[in-house]
């Protein structure tokens, strides 16, 4: 329901820029004083913070206010061998004062990201060097925290100097830079976004794929069927459409339980021997997203079939073609801009679908816009859930950006 | 520049979008907790009969645990959360990390009042309680272990697990014969880890990933698992208001206590200090217990139970000694370094 | 009946019933009198409906979901019917990059407007309040307005402004006289999509509602998490209810602009 008007919008927005266009030299001002508050509005309290939040994706703010004498100290270290006495004894200076001002968690949770178990090291470190020690810095810091003595906790510090990286991008394709800043894949125990960029985009697929098998019949009977008939069946499309996509999620999750009503009666049919675990599974998933975005297919379809002259099959035929060739030949042709206009809403709808696979998959069922919520709400990892979003939009975007190159959004309009 | 513009111009318009938009400070006492079975007797013993002694409105909110939740609460400026109910490494982590308030215990009867290991600087101790294996005696005669447990050659189904790695790496040792004594020490060492997801990677299809509490008892009432981890009382409670025969192995559990902690900042500090101080009261406590079996943190709050009561609570040194205290000080370390992990594990 | 014509009329039943089956479900379900999930039914009763108006919880997150969207509504409805008119008026430079903007809320994928808000307004105290919640909600319901009033627009004949002002009424008197009662239909029935809009959000609410400002779905997916009760499908009842009845609002909304096409045909 959220997108209801969406494939009205398309076609309604063209057609307003087209009136609006042919109207000439009409009051311009006034016209640009009644877009103003909406424009402004969706500008400020939208545009701006989506703009803002990307932007963490390639911001990197938070250690240089915390360790800025660290950071001074290693302007110039080459990466490769532990840096010098001054390092350590400016890292034992903005430990304590980061400390003391309640500074050092932000910092920590920074270099946490980078490498895990730093936040505990940096923390850690703080506390036990808070206390005057005697001789060097060097051996002090590393009495305090072995990690210290690794080349690559130092280049964490470095490469978060700040105030831009490339950081969180790197590490949403799987990527890091080690001390030197040569890009190096992450550990094999760590990789996870590639097999969620293609999981996502595998699960879109085949929901796509799917609707359009089962939406294509559908559309082409409402088209066709005598209009009491099509009322019916447009009806039916329309209810799901227009009801909540939490409780179609809700009504999936009450169907496929184990003591629900599928189980229930295929036990009863004998199908089952004993119940199946249907729910948190790629399956649950795959099953509720076909049925909340079928509408969105069969509706472009519909519009567009309905526009097609059922004489032209009529006439394939009299002129003595096969039924499927006529199909093939005649209908199908005129059918694509719509298979077109479905496959596109229903792709990238699914693309960016949160609730249903997070209530009814398992772990290996999330996509992209799961990890999103993950890394803003449950890590602080925000970076990374920027690098993510944007990875997201821009996908989002070229492929409506493609489709309007390859079929053009002009033949979706078709009323 | 530009974009301390735009933030301002922002505000303003937002301000005059919205007239009523409420400041935070007049917000009522939200208190967060495990929501289900277990905040529903929270609400009947603590909220309600507070509310109505001192005349505090409250809001209710509820969560799944995870130290990250709270820095994001922190750091994003949207904490709305005045009291939660933390578990024991969040305690340890948030306080380090200044994310709680440090508590005045003159405010709410003195450090003494309280179990010892129940008065944390930052948090007082809520409830002690175990996680504990859970099967339903319906479908499965006998006492299963943690062996038992992650055997589906022998006994086939799907196992519950709760979605974290805290605890589960416990469980894997302890599965995989480590003895309880040993299961930390195994754990801080690099071939411990190693051991321990192995065998979790040997589960993993078999698992059904819970992650609040009250999904723990419904998903093995429903026979979507042979056998789940689960907190005790969840089970105990379904046993008794919903006519389950559940079982409770309480060899190889967990035992923790959970906190109340103060969020920084919380703009209602003074009614949850008055909020602590009618909790802590062991007459009090003792109500929650014929509810749901968790034990009290106060002294005193389980004298005079009865003994079927007493069966069923982790308090009961029969079921303490064969318990495995969960080690906050190994997971104050690792924490970090072992979930990050663990989810990439789960994601794939 | 060919048998190509009988195998499409199967499958296409088929999928009608893959469509229609699982309200069918939920909603004689959600009249029991038990608590399984199961048919069939131990009984036929009120009983999740009297526990549904019993809660407090349903009930705030019931007051929630209705006064947020009506405010929701009101906001994204004055805003976007002033900027369709606009759009409609006069071609304003740059009007394809403006619509792209205006519309962009109802194509960037939820989740990154739930983060990307709740980032924004919590520094600004509208995080986990009602107001941030409804400028939101306007957000994401704005650009059906637009779209659906700029739809009726571009049926209405706008020679009868020019005639408005050739017998002396003032562009307030014109668009209140003239131009308002002609696309009323269109601006309710944009008024009903954003209603339904903010009725259905589910993703935005999750991340920047507080406990104070849980909305229907909000409570059901908490509900979801934990013990899948009966009650659950008592809100989703209800909540398919209210959506029927925007639906039929909509189509009689519709049907009611295409009769009040201007007679006369466009001057343009």
């Amino acid at each position: 329901m959220a997108h209801v008007a969406a494939i009205e919008t398309g076609k309604a927005a063209a057609a307003l820029m087209r009136r609006a266009r042919k109207a000439g030299h009409g009051p311009k001002i006034s016209a640009a004083l009644l877009v103003a508050p909406l424009l402004l509005f969706v500008l400020i309290a939208f545009a701006a913070p989506i703009g803002s939040m990307l932007m963490r994706g390639v911001a990197d703010p938070e250690v240089a206010p915390v360790l800025p004498r660290t950071l001074a100290a290693l302007q110039g270290w080459n990466g490769t061998a532990l840096p010098d006495e001054p390092a350590f004894a400016a890292l034992v200076e903005d430990l304590r004062t980061a400390r003391a001002a309640g500074t050092l968690p932000l910092a920590a949770g920074r270099l946490n990201h980078d490498t895990a178990g730093l936040r505990t090291t940096l923390v850690a470190s703080g506390r036990r060097l808070a206390a005057p020690f005697e001789g060097s810095a060097r051996e002090a810091v590393l009495r305090a925290d072995a990690a210290w003595g690794n080349v690559e906790t130092w280049g964490a510090i470095a490469r978060a100097r700040g105030p831009y990286t490339d950081f969180f991008l790197l590490a949403a394709l799987d990527l890091k830079r080690d001390a030197a800043g040569t890009i190096l894949p992450v550990a094999e125990e760590q990789a996870v976004f590639r097999i969620v960029f293609v999981r996502s985009f595998w699960i879109a697929g085949m929901v796509t794929v799917i609707t359009l098998l089962a939406g294509y019949p559908l559309a082409a009977l409402i088209a066709t069927a005598r209009p009491a008939v099509a009322a019916v069946l447009l009806f039916a499309v329309l209810l799901p459409f227009w009801t909540s996509l939490l409780v179609r999620t809700a009504s999936w999750m009450v169907l496929l339980a184990r003591e629900g009503v599928v189980n229930h009666a295929l036990v009863a049919l004998g199908i089952f021997g004993a119940p199946q675990q249907l729910l948190f599974n790629r399956f649950a998933v795959v099953i509720a997203m076909v049925h909340i975005l079928l509408p969105f297919m069969v509706l472009p379809l519909y519009a567009v079939m309905r526009q097609i002259p059922p004489l032209h099959l009529r006439a394939a035929a009299s002129l003595g073609a096969h039924p499927a060739a006529a199909f093939r030949r005649v209908w199908l042709p005129q059918t694509l801009p719509g298979i077109g206009a479905g496959c596109l809403m229903v792709f990238i709808q699914a693309l960016g679908f949160y609730i249903t696979p997070a209530l009814l998959g398992g772990g290996a069922d999330q996509m992209l816009p799961y990890f999103i919520g993950f890394y803003a709400n449950q890590t602080v990892n925000w970076g990374l859930a920027a690098a993510l979003s944007l990875i997201l939009l821009a996908a989002t975007v070229l492929i409506v950006g493609l489709y309007g190159r390859l079929v053009g959004f002009s033949a979706v309009r078709t009323s | 520049m530009r974009r301390s513009i735009l933030a301002a111009a922002a505000a303003g318009l937002m301000l005059a979008a919205a007239p009523g938009a409420t400041p935070a400070a007049s917000r009522d006492l939200t208190i967060v907790s495990w929501g289900g079975a277990y905040q529903d007797a929270q609400r009947q013993v603590y909220f309600r009969p507070f509310s109505q002694a001192t005349g505090v409105r409250f809001v209710e909110d509820n969560w799944d645990g995870g130290i990250g939740v709270l820095r994001t609460r922190m750091q994003s400026g949207n904490n709305t959360w005045d009291l939660v109910q933390v578990e024991s490494e969040e305690l340890l982590l948030g306080c380090e990390e200044g994310l709680f308030e440090k508590l005045d215990y003159s405010r709410i009867g003195g450090r003494d009042l309280y179990l010892p290991e129940a008065a944390h600087e930052c948090g007082v101790g809520a409830i002690l309680y175990n996680f504990v294996l859970a099967w339903d005696r319906t479908k499965f005669q006998g006492t299963p272990t943690w062996a038992d447990f992650w055997n589906v050659e022998r006994f086939p189904g799907k196992r519950g697990l709760r979605r974290g790695v805290k605890m589960n790496l416990e469980y894997a040792l302890l599965a995989d014969g480590v003895p309880a004594n040993q299961v930390y020490a195994t754990l801080r060492t690099d071939a411990g880890v190693e051991r321990a997801f192995r065998m979790l990677d040997r589960l993993k299809p078999h698992i059904v990933w819970w992650q609040s509490s009250a999904q723990a008892p419904q998903i093995l009432g429903a026979g979507e698992v042979l056998m789940t981890s689960s907190p005790n009382g969840r089970i105990t409670n379904a046993n008794r208001t919903e006519r389950r025969d559940f079982g409770i192995q309480w060899a190889g559990s967990l035992y923790t206590i959970d906190s109340w902690v103060i969020m920084k900042g919380s703009p209602n500090t003074n009614d949850a200090y008055r909020f602590l101080n009618f909790a802590s009261n062991p007459r009090v406590q003792a109500q929650l217990v014929p509810l749901i079996p968790y034990g009290g943190a106060s002294k005193g709050a389980n004298a005079g139970l009865s003994p079927e009561l007493l069966a069923a609570s982790p308090t009961n040194p029969a079921n303490l000694s064969v318990s495995l205290m969960i080690d906050d000080q190994f997971w104050l370390d690792n924490l970090d370094k072992l979930s990050q992990r663990f989810n990439a594990w789960l994601a794939r | 009946m060919s048998a190509i014509r009988l195998g499409w009329w199967v499958v296409s039943l088929a999928v009608v019933v893959f469509l229609v089956a699982p309200l069918g479900v939920i909603i004689p379900l959600s009249f029991s009198e038990g608590s399984f999930l199961h048919f069939p039914l131990p009984g036929v009763g009120l009983r999740w409906y009297r526990a549904l108006f019993a809660s407090e919880f349903w009930l705030a997150a019931l007051w929630n979901s209705l006064g947020i969207g009506l405010a929701a509504t009101a906001l994204a409805t004055a805003l976007g019917t002033l900027a369709a008119i606009g759009l409609w008026r006069a071609a304003i430079p740059g009007s394809a990059a403006i619509m792209a903007i205006l519309l962009s809320p109802m194509v960037v994928p939820s989740i990154i407007t739930a983060v990307a808000l709740t980032f924004a307004y919590a520094p600004l105290g509208l995080a986990s309040t009602h107001a941030g919640l409804v400028i939101a909600h306007a957000l994401l319901a704005s650009p059906f307005v637009v779209v659906t009033v700029g739809a009726t627009l571009s049926q209405f004949d706008r020679t009868l402004l020019r005639a408005a002002a050739a017998c002396g009424a003032g562009p307030v008197a014109a668009f209140l006289r003239v131009m308002l009662p002609i696309i009323l239909p269109g601006v309710v029935a944009g008024a009903v999509f954003a209603f339904a809009t903010s009725l259905d959000e589910s993703v935005v609410v999750l991340f920047l509602a507080g406990p104070s400002q849980r909305t229907l779905p909000r409570q059901m997916f908490a509900g979801l998490k934990d013990t899948i009760e009966l009650t659950i499908l008592a809100a989703a009842t209800m909540l398919t209810l209210l959506s029927l009845v925007l639906m039929v609002l909509v189509r009689v909304l519709s049907a009611r602009t295409a009769r009040a096409r201007a007679p006369v045909p466009e001057a343009a």
